[in-house]
């Protein structure tokens, strides 16, 4: 009984705490800005301070909480007198909050929170950082600055103790535009994507009477497009919010594979009447490539729906652009021989083998180079 | 259903201290700090105490930042070389401080592996003064570390009127042990330290040291294993020793006396490695494994945090062997060999290399050059070159 006392002890004070480390001195000083309110916190090493300005009062060794307790004013003016903060219309004033205690690799820190006064508007702030500059000036000061959700860092020390930083907040419109503009590029230079649509629309402008016309044309185009569109927009949702996540050379071998049906089903019938059930099914399928790329660009956390939606955006719009272009060429052209002919059949059997040498590639990791010299050396 | 309560209980207790917090009681024990009887800090506190009433007493500033210096090497903490640079305060930005002075700052700059400031500063050190002989072997172990061993050989020959055979020798054979004459450098130091029975313990320990890893480089373990043994006699808590031997242990594959010798060492980061890699080969004690491997983690990160370099060598370690990440290890080991170039710097270059499928050019063009001999490098150059 009196060891599991012990042990119940033992947890409560936190004695499985791993060990501390021997390493060069560092406060970690984090502040949040919002709007023109500061707030801030400032972790600094219990035992520098005892070295600064003496904690441990008997000397034992042993410092405990109500010591450090007993010290808490001297510790809060010593460290803020060697902390300046100053927005471009003149100093702030800094006030103390509580004070904690929070443990790092190198053991147990004091916690000072507190909240700053700044003449506003507060476009950049001016930080003077001087702590321990004179005792351990191999002492580093390591800042996380926190706006709005975007975070950065600047490390103190004595060669670098006054640091600017900027806090004009990202403009969100641009990045916006940014996202638009890379999800239609995308759409541009993705071939996989141009030619699976592509290959789903050419038969809309030969339907059987009665949508033998224009507005059966655009009907069966706008069905079709919007089955791939709500798909991909789903999947690509998910995969960016890293809800659901497939292998990246599954995924790309299957889009390689939809564009091999899609063309084929212009040959020979496979999806018949089905063409917008197709068109959502492996819609789903390159959504996961659309994320892929999403991702690869790199999503800010603090405004992560914003981008998503502008490249979503940006992938419709370059959809609907290469739609607006082929409805009425395809139409204009639909009872020539090169149409029916032509870019029907033997264009779709050019698809077809294009996204054969694609999925051989993406499913066995594979270069076309290769692929020939194969080919050569068996003929 | 006991379980369940301790686990939940141990789950508080550590999420306790994911954030900061406000301790339950006043008596609860914080922070452990150095006691104020101490001998040493009180010997430390009435130094600093008469340097305050006079700062600028080169002299006294200059026994005091000795002080420092050897009580961070000795408790391997680096917080003491940062009070050791704030004694120097008055002269350490000038561009030519007294010789006194910057061979101080050599040794400070040197420990932070900033090593051509260092050498700029002994280089200047000795030009005043051409019979320093603590500056002559700072700059010799500069420059071996380096792989300047031209340069080395010639600051070791200048020892040799200024200090002792003992000095000299081992200055010498620490850099024929990697260029080409290692049997040859081994005797000649094991000769030598036989004859300097009167020689001061530190400096035997530094030659013992150095001849059992000689004597591991060429898989001479019993030889190696007694050397070790009778430097730990010597300096039981020399914390380069204590990795060295522990790497030997680790090596023979005996986790058992490692996990020994090493528990109650883990705030030298080095040394914790050590202690996860021996949890990791005895394989049945994985809750540890993963404690050290979070720790370590954590202060690696710190390190980084703070732009430190000084660990990449043992960060490369830990990539590679705890974390599984040849690839990152391998960016690590190249940024170390950029710095340095002792045989551990290319055995984890090679390690490294050899998982994450490289070629490792730079460090098989050095073996080659510098004809090397390293039984484990070479065991890693024969597996790099068949591909297995």
């Amino acid at each position: 009984m009196m060891a599991r006392l012990l042990l119940l002890f033992a947890l409560l004070c936190g004695a499985v705490l791993p060990a501390q480390a021997h390493k060069p001195s560092d406060s970690y000083l984090s502040l949040n800005v919002q709007g023109d309110v500061v707030t801030g916190q400032w972790d600094i090493a219990l035992r520098d301070l005892d070295f600064a300005i003496g904690l441990d009062q008997d000397g034992d060794g042993k410092l405990t909480w109500d010591e450090i307790r007993l010290r808490h004013a001297a510790i809060a003016a010593y460290a803020l007198e060697r902390l300046n903060l100053a927005s471009d219309k003149g100093a702030c004033r800094i006030d103390t909050d509580e004070q904690m205690i929070d443990d790092h690799t190198d053991g147990a820190y004091s916690v000072l929170r507190f909240h700053v006064a700044c003449p506003v508007p507060v476009t950049s702030l001016v930080i003077n950082y001087r702590l321990f500059a004179d005792l351990d000036p191999q002492h580093k000061g390591l800042l996380r600055l926190t706006r709005d959700g975007e975070t950065s860092t600047a490390i103190f020390d004595p060669a670098h103790a006054r640091q600017t930083l900027s806090l004009t907040a990202p403009d969100r419109l641009q990045q916006f535009a940014d996202y638009v503009k890379d999800g239609v590029w995308h759409i541009w230079i993705g071939y996989d994507h141009i030619l699976f649509l592509l290959s789903l629309l050419l038969p809309a402008v030969l339907l059987a009477a009665p949508s033998d016309n224009l507005r059966g044309a655009f009907v069966d185009v706008l069905k079709v497009v919007t089955a791939f569109t709500l798909a991909h927009s789903l999947t690509l949702t998910l995969a960016s919010l890293s809800l659901v996540s497939l292998p990246s050379r599954f995924v790309e071998a299957a889009i390689a594979a939809s564009v091999i049906l899609a063309a084929v089903n212009n040959i020979y019938p496979l999806f018949r009447g089905r063409r917008p059930v197709a068109a959502f099914v492996f819609g789903l399928i390159h959504g996961f490539g659309f994320a892929s790329v999403l991702i690869d660009l790199g999503l800010p956390k603090g405004s992560l729906l914003a981008s998503l939606l502008g490249f979503n955006l940006g992938v419709e719009i370059g959809q609907l652009c290469i739609v607006a272009a082929f409805l009425p060429l395809a139409f204009a052209l639909r009872e020539t021989w090169f149409y029916r002919r032509l870019l029907l059949t033997s264009g779709s059997a050019m698809i077809a083998l294009v996204a054969v040498v694609w999925f051989v590639e993406r499913a066995f990791d594979v270069q076309a180079q290769t692929m020939g010299a194969w080919l050569f050396a068996a003929r | 259903m006991n379980k369940t309560f301790y686990t939940i209980l141990l789950f508080f207790a550590v999420a306790a201290h994911a954030a900061p917090y406000i301790p339950s009681s006043g008596q609860q024990v914080i922070e452990t700090l150095p006691r104020r009887g101490d001998p040493v800090q009180q010997e430390l506190r009435r130094l600093r105490s008469q340097l305050a009433a006079r700062p600028n007493d080169l002299p006294l500033a200059a026994t005091l930042a000795q002080r420092y210096i050897a009580l961070a090497r000795s408790e391997t903490d680096p917080r003491y070389l940062g009070y050791a640079q704030a004694v120097l305060a008055p002269w350490w930005w000038l561009a030519s401080p007294p010789p006194q002075v910057r061979l101080l700052r050599a040794t400070l700059l040197q420990s932070t592996h900033q090593f051509n400031p260092a050498l700029d500063d002994l280089k200047a050190v000795l030009a005043a003064d051409p019979n320093n002989p603590q500056a002559w072997l700072t700059r010799a172990t500069v420059q071996t570390v380096q792989g300047d061993y031209a340069g080395a050989t010639a600051s070791c020959a200048r020892l040799s009127n200024l200090s002792t055979e003992l000095v000299t020798i081992t200055c010498i054979a620490n850099i024929g042990t990697v260029t080409g004459r290692a049997l040859k450098s081994e005797q000649l130091l094991d000769l030598t330290l036989e004859r300097s029975a009167n020689a001061p313990a530190d400096l035997q320990v530094w030659a013992l040291t150095l001849l059992a890893e000689m004597a591991q480089r060429r898989d001479d373990a019993v030889v190696a294993e007694a050397r070790f043994k009778r430097a730990l006699t010597m300096a039981a808590r020399d914390s380069y020793l204590l990795g060295a031997y522990a790497d030997f242990l680790l090596e023979r594959q005996r986790p058992r006396e490692v996990l020994a010798m090493l528990n109650d060492q883990t705030r030298i980061d080095a040394l914790l490695l050590r202690r996860a890699l021996a949890l990791q080969q005895l394989g049945d004690q994985r809750q540890a494994l993963a404690a050290d491997v979070k720790e370590l983690a954590a202060r690696f990160d710190a390190a980084m945090q703070r732009g430190d370099t000084v660990h990449q060598r043992e960060q490369a370690r830990f990539e590679l062997k705890l974390r599984h990440d040849p690839a990152t290890a391998l960016t690590l080991a190249r940024k170390n060999w950029d710095v340095q170039k002792e045989p551990a710097d290319i055995r984890i270059y090679l390690e490294a290399a050899l998982q994450a499928r490289d070629a490792a050019k730079p460090v098989l063009d050095w073996v080659a050059q510098n004809r090397t001999e390293d039984a484990a490098a070479t065991r890693l150059i024969a597996r790099l070159k068949t591909g297995t």
